[in-house]
């Protein structure tokens, strides 16, 4: 099953390489270090938030998963730099990814 | 090293018009033609075009509308510095012995596709490029303790310098009150910090050593040039306060061109958005991380235009595709003392500062008379 299949019904996964165990991500099929088999681990992930700004009083934020890659994410509470997130919300929306993050 | 110059170039206004983009690539082109009527169309061996517009086929639908068979002819995309990549392509032509004459066409409309990069998912809902500008304000304003109301100084300048430009979409001068006062976009970013997507078209012909000699009264020669991708995805870069990309290809554009940053008298910096100005200036080594806008305060209050002199994309306005060969002709412009009130004095050497999508990519030229 691919990354977009699990997102669209909101799951949330991590693209891992099966040989070299790497993180790929962009998520992708094959490895862009190895070029090997890449399947999707489930889980209850904690991100760190980067950085944040705002729009019409709707917070985004930049949010960094295992010290390896990064998503931006609605937040609803004011973020700090450095705060612990777990994503709450994701799916795709007229095309586009959304995430939330908690 | 072959040496590889410039000996013509064309611009027409930048404006708000809704014309075919085809017309729009022509406009430049013609005028480039009608300024320089010693090069003869026939000895043309490339067409290239830059532009992030959808439409296919446009060099040879170019090539056609101006009378010209070249050898090679295609487009060339890379967002927003299509058009210094185009010149890079051409350089490359030149230089390789393909082409002894290659006339970069940029053009773009002002509702151009390529301000969103869709493929970027890792962005989520937040794709549009006020959302990368705004986390790099917030990124650089606490870093380096800088506020709002100094960066607005940015907008002011570029603003204030546009209108010695007769090609400029901005024609007007703005106070810091002003720019503090301009719609607020996102928390980080005001309207009057942000260049606009605009209509517009700018040719440059570059030629061999031989060639720019036959053609050219006033010769400017690329001395240097410098490319970097660091990623595409606006997620990847190491830092929100300062542009790798932009690091690494001033320093192979320099050490190409056996220059130093403080040899530079005069630079086009993309800027974007304010924040990306004083980022820019320290990332190209003019000054040290966080003092960015020591130089734009003190360029802006002793009325210097040694840096933007076009008034940048913030006053020029940005039509992605034409931007970086704008840039390219402004500093030509300044290195041939024909910039009118614009002018710096003694520019013997300028640098050309052009990127993409969050600077995932940089290119930088250096250019010498």
């Amino acid at each position: 099953m691919s990354f977009e299949t699990k997102l669209k019904e909101g799951i949330f996964c991590i693209p891992e390489c099966n040989e070299c165990k790497k993180i790929v991500w962009p998520p992708a099929e094959f490895c862009n270090h190895c070029f090997g088999i890449v399947s999707l681990k489930e889980g209850d992930f904690e991100a760190k938030i980067i950085e944040f700004s705002s729009k019409n009083e709707q917070y985004f934020c930049i949010v960094e998963f295992e010290k390896t890659f990064r998503i931006i994410a609605t937040i609803s509470k004011t973020p700090n730099i450095g705060q612990s997130v777990k994503i709450s919300k994701c799916g795709i929306s007229d095309g586009n990814y959304f995430f939330v993050v908690i | 090293m072959a040496k590889i110059g410039i000996i013509g170039y064309g611009i027409t206004p930048f404006t708000k018009d809704d014309k075919k983009i085809e017309s729009i690539l022509l406009d430049s082109a013609k005028e480039l033609f009608k300024n320089n009527q010693k090069i003869n169309r026939d000895d043309i061996d490339a067409v290239l075009v830059s532009t992030n517009n959808n439409s296919k086929y446009l060099s040879p639908i170019l090539s056609e509308m101006a009378g010209i068979q070249p050898k090679i002819a295609h487009s060339i995309e890379n967002l927003c510095n299509s058009g210094t990549n185009s010149i890079v392509s051409a350089y490359s032509y030149i230089a390789s012995g393909l082409a002894d004459l290659v006339l970069v066409t940029g053009a773009e409309r002002y509702d151009s596709p390529g301000s969103v990069l869709d493929w970027d998912n890792s962005r989520g809902e937040y794709k549009h490029p006020i959302f990368w500008a705004s986390l790099f304000a917030k990124s650089y304003k606490r870093e380096f303790n800088i506020s709002d109301e100094q960066l607005a100084l940015v907008s002011v300048k570029n603003h204030k310098q546009a209108k010695e430009n007769p090609n400029a979409l901005s024609n007007k001068t703005y106070t810091i009150e002003d720019v503090m006062n301009s719609k607020k976009i996102t928390e980080d970013l005001r309207l009057l910090d942000c260049s606009r997507s605009c209509t517009g078209s700018s040719s440059i012909i570059l030629g061999s050593e031989e060639k720019v000699k036959e053609l050219s009264e006033n010769p400017v020669w690329i001395t240097g040039i410098g490319q970097k991708t660091t990623s595409a995805g606006f997620t990847k870069n190491t830092s929100f306060s300062s542009m790798e990309s932009t690091k690494q290809a001033c320093e192979t554009a320099l050490k190409m061109s056996k220059k130093n940053i403080e040899n530079v008298n005069v630079a086009e910096i993309h800027d974007a958005f304010s924040v990306c100005e004083p980022m820019a200036l320290e990332s190209l080594g003019f000054i040290n991380e966080g003092h960015g806008m020591d130089i734009i305060k003190e360029l802006h209050l002793t009325n210097n235009f040694k840096i933007n002199p076009r008034g940048g994309l913030i006053g020029c306005g940005h039509p992605l595709g034409a931007t970086g060969i704008a840039q390219t002709i402004e500093i030509t412009q300044q290195l041939q003392s024909n910039a009118n009130k614009r002018q710096v004095d003694d520019a013997n050497v300028g640098l050309i500062h052009n990127m993409s999508a969050a600077a995932t990519s940089s290119t930088v030229l250096v250019l010498e008379k």
